[in-house]
């Protein structure tokens, strides 16, 4: 927790600096994000984030897992993005525990994005 | 020098060797020789080609086809198909990885296409339980922007010039209900945020504050410097409780923040937020029955005016907005008025945002500008009806709202059109239905849902949607009579305009909405004692068809009251006066020769 912001300044920098932190974080580091919204757990996102963590740890990989909320697309939950220097964001949908191996392996580790899981990208 | 008809390339860089490419190599000399090709085909050990992750790597000139992921016994494949016969082997071929430039943009996917996201623009996109992710975003800029460079009333102001209208569902502008709140007399003076999404069907409000609670606290925080409240109520469903403790996080991350609380932001401007659940009646997500239960009274609207900018919570002037409609706030005072107006259509701005569920292929969540057509929502970003089935109807606006057909899925949506055509915009409830759904069931479905709801404080709405239910589950029983359509039309009048509140006022929507466009099939129903989607399970036969019909004699063996006869080897017949309709036939024949109509 950053503590209390006692101006609108203060307000501004934080901003300012988070701002730089995410875009930051969007371009030199690897993260993945889980749709945890309610419909994403119903669609077993809470087995895909365990699968996600067991094979990180496995791997003894240091990677930002991280949530969010309901993208709209609930059809396709689980909803997975792995954000990569240089590839933006990719979303996998429908992930189960069993494509987290392929995932992190092909994707994470190696770059290489898993085609037939794959839906779309943000930037 | 020899002359080769082809070259055969084996990897032998480390990758490769490691997966196994000395043997490749070996079996293909054993193969070369076993067709009498070693004279023709020269076999090259190469270095590396860098591709390891595809290895053993196999490569044949003139051609240049590249073999991947070679193993042991796809090398008789190779020499017989490619070398002999000069067929390519396509399942070993190297296929082009995919890579970040051929995956589609979110806004290329037709999905995403017609959509335009501002409320929802970081749902699914920051973590909901990191307040500095919001702040990045450019969350509470707009609370800093009212507070130290705007007057109340110029707030009040930029949110009338927006043209923004309650998303609850009624379309009241905001701007002007927040001025009659603010004009009131009374100490102190509340806010209340309405979470109470109770239509089935619908997760707008929940999807909001799962996936951004700050910019629903946010929205409250503005609204309330304007106002001139100091107080903050939201009201959520219990049901939600997800969305439950993501905002009691939120409101203690921004109270630790300095961004609510007392002097938020150095200012001298304070306010409280405390979180209410509610226990799931339908009719609290009326503001006044809402107001009754969070004050711990029993959840019963009560009657209008006053109204709850003079009157509301304890008796003091009270602002409500539908959680939608406060998460619209921020992006209004940060964008502009202008920017808000831009979007949607004369009377109607901005963006709705629809819980798309029922009979469609991408059911989920969406914001489109208002304006754009039911038809564009259902087909373009719904991608239709799946299952090769015809498109029957869709409901929008929950158990008030109304069933439209086919031929008005080309008006626009905005609060006019939609009461109009006999619906209304709701709170964003889109239930698809296909051609298996009977209408007078559907009906059915949400009279009975809002009998189940109905508090039973006034007398329209606890005896006429009894009433009314009684005649539909008589036409669904194929008892009805002609009569009883008008019957229906008349008691739904009168509860329209006799009900107490919203509930029982818009109760008949269904019934009216498909009495209009579906007349037919509430005929069929009671002249033809018929149900056309096979639904209605009283006015259903077995009937066992004969041209498919063997003889076969399973069907007369589970038949658990022997109403089918028939000879073996020869058509069977179901006697209707003695079938139960359990359908324990039609399950067992093998040809599917036994149909229910």
């Amino acid at each position: 927790m950053t503590g209390k912001l006692k101006n609108l300044d203060d307000l501004r920098r934080l901003r300012d600096e988070t701002k730089r932190v995410m875009e930051d974080r969007m371009a030199s580091e690897t993260k993945i994000i889980v749709g945890m919204g309610t419909c994403g757990i119903a669609a077993g996102a809470r087995e895909v984030m365990t699968a996600i963590l067991e094979e990180l740890d496995k791997r003894q990989l240091s990677v930002n897992v991280l949530q969010t909320g309901c993208i709209g697309m609930c059809q396709n939950e689980p909803l997975v993005d792995i954000v990569r220097p240089e590839q933006g964001r990719i979303t996998y949908g429908r992930v189960t525990p069993q494509d987290v191996p392929r995932i992190v392996g092909q994707h994470v580790v190696n770059g290489q994005i898993v085609e037939d899981l794959v839906i779309g990208r943000t930037d | 020098m020899e002359i080769y008809r082809a070259h055969v390339l084996v990897c032998g860089g480390t990758g490769c060797t490691s997966g196994g490419s000395p043997r490749i190599k070996a079996l293909l000399e054993e193969e070369l020789a076993k067709n009498g090709l070693e004279k023709e085909v020269n076999l090259v050990v190469t270095g590396c080609h860098g591709l390891c992750e595809m290895g053993p790597l196999v490569i044949v000139y003139p051609e240049g086809t590249m073999y991947v992921h070679v193993q042991p016994d796809d090398v008789a494949d190779i020499v017989e198909e490619h070398l002999l016969k000069g067929r390519i082997v396509e399942r070993l071929l190297y296929k082009e990885p995919i890579t970040a430039e051929r995956v589609p943009q979110y806004r290329e996917l037709p999905f995403y296409h017609k959509q335009k996201r501002t409320v929802l623009r970081n749902c699914g996109y920051i973590n909901p339980e990191i307040i500095e992710e919001y702040i990045g975003r450019d969350g509470y800029s707009a609370l800093g922007k009212a507070l130290i460079e705007m007057t109340s009333d110029e707030v009040i102001q930029e949110v009338l010039d927006s043209g923004l209208r309650g998303r609850g569902g009624a379309g009241f502008p905001t701007g002007l209900k927040w001025g009659f709140c603010r004009k009131a007399t009374g100490e102190p003076k509340y806010i209340v945020c309405n979470g109470d999404e109770g239509d089935p069907g619908a997760f707008m409000d929940r999807s909001i504050l799962e996936g951004d609670p700050h910019r629903v606290l946010e929205g409250m925080a503005i609204g309330a410097y304007a106002i001139g409240a100091s107080e903050a109520v939201i009201y959520v469903r219990a049901e939600y409780p997800l969305a439950v403790r993501r905002l009691h996080l939120a409101v203690k991350e921004a109270e630790e923040m300095g961004l609510l609380g007392d002097n938020i932001l150095g200012t001298d401007f304070s306010l409280h937020i405390r979180i209410k659940e509610g226990a799931g009646a339908f009719v609290c997500g009326e503001e006044t029955a809402l107001m009754a239960s969070i004050m711990g009274q029993r959840g019963m609207p009560w009657p209008r005016p006053p109204f709850p900018a003079n009157s509301g919570l304890w008796g003091k002037p009270t602002n409500i907005n539908n959680v939608e409609t406060w998460a619209n706030i921020p992006d209004i005072l940060l964008r502009g008025a202008d920017w808000f107006a831009s979007m949607g259509t004369e009377k109607c701005k901005g963006t709705k945002v629809f819980a798309l569920t029922g009979n469609v292929q991408n059911t989920g969540l969406l914001e489109v500008p208002m304006g754009i057509t039911m038809r564009e929502i259902i087909y373009d970003i719904g991608g239709g009806v799946p299952g090769g089935r015809k498109f029957k109807a869709v409901q929008i606006g929950g158990p008030s709202g109304g069933c439209l057909p086919e031929s008005q899925l080309d008006l626009p949506v905005d609060y006019e059109s939609l009461t109009g055509a006999g619906a209304i915009m709701g709170s964003g409830g889109l239930v698809v239905m296909d051609d298996s759904n009977c209408i007078v069931d559907v009906a059915r479905f949400f009279l009975n849902f809002t009998r189940a709801e109905s508090c039973g404080k006034c007398t329209p709405c606890r005896e006429g949607i009894m009433r009314m239910l009684e005649i539909l589950d008589r036409i669904s029983a194929g008892e009805g009579k002609m009569e009883d359509l008008d019957l229906l039309e008349r008691t739904a009048r009168i509860i329209q305009d006799t009900a107490l509140c919203g509930l029982g006022q818009t109760a008949p929507n269904p019934i009216l909405s498909t009495l209009r466009y579906f007349r037919d099939e509430y005929e069929a129903h009671i002249k033809e004692k018929r149900c056309p989607a096979g639904v209605c399970t009283a006015l259903l036969t077995y009937y066992i068809k004969p041209d498919l019909c063997r003889g076969c004699t399973a069907c007369t063996k589970v038949c658990p009251v022997g109403a089918i006869t028939g000879e073996r080897k020869e058509v069977h017949v179901i006697d209707p006066e003695k079938c139960i309709k359990c359908g324990a036939c039609a399950e067992r024949c093998p040809f599917d020769a036994i149909i229910l109509a």
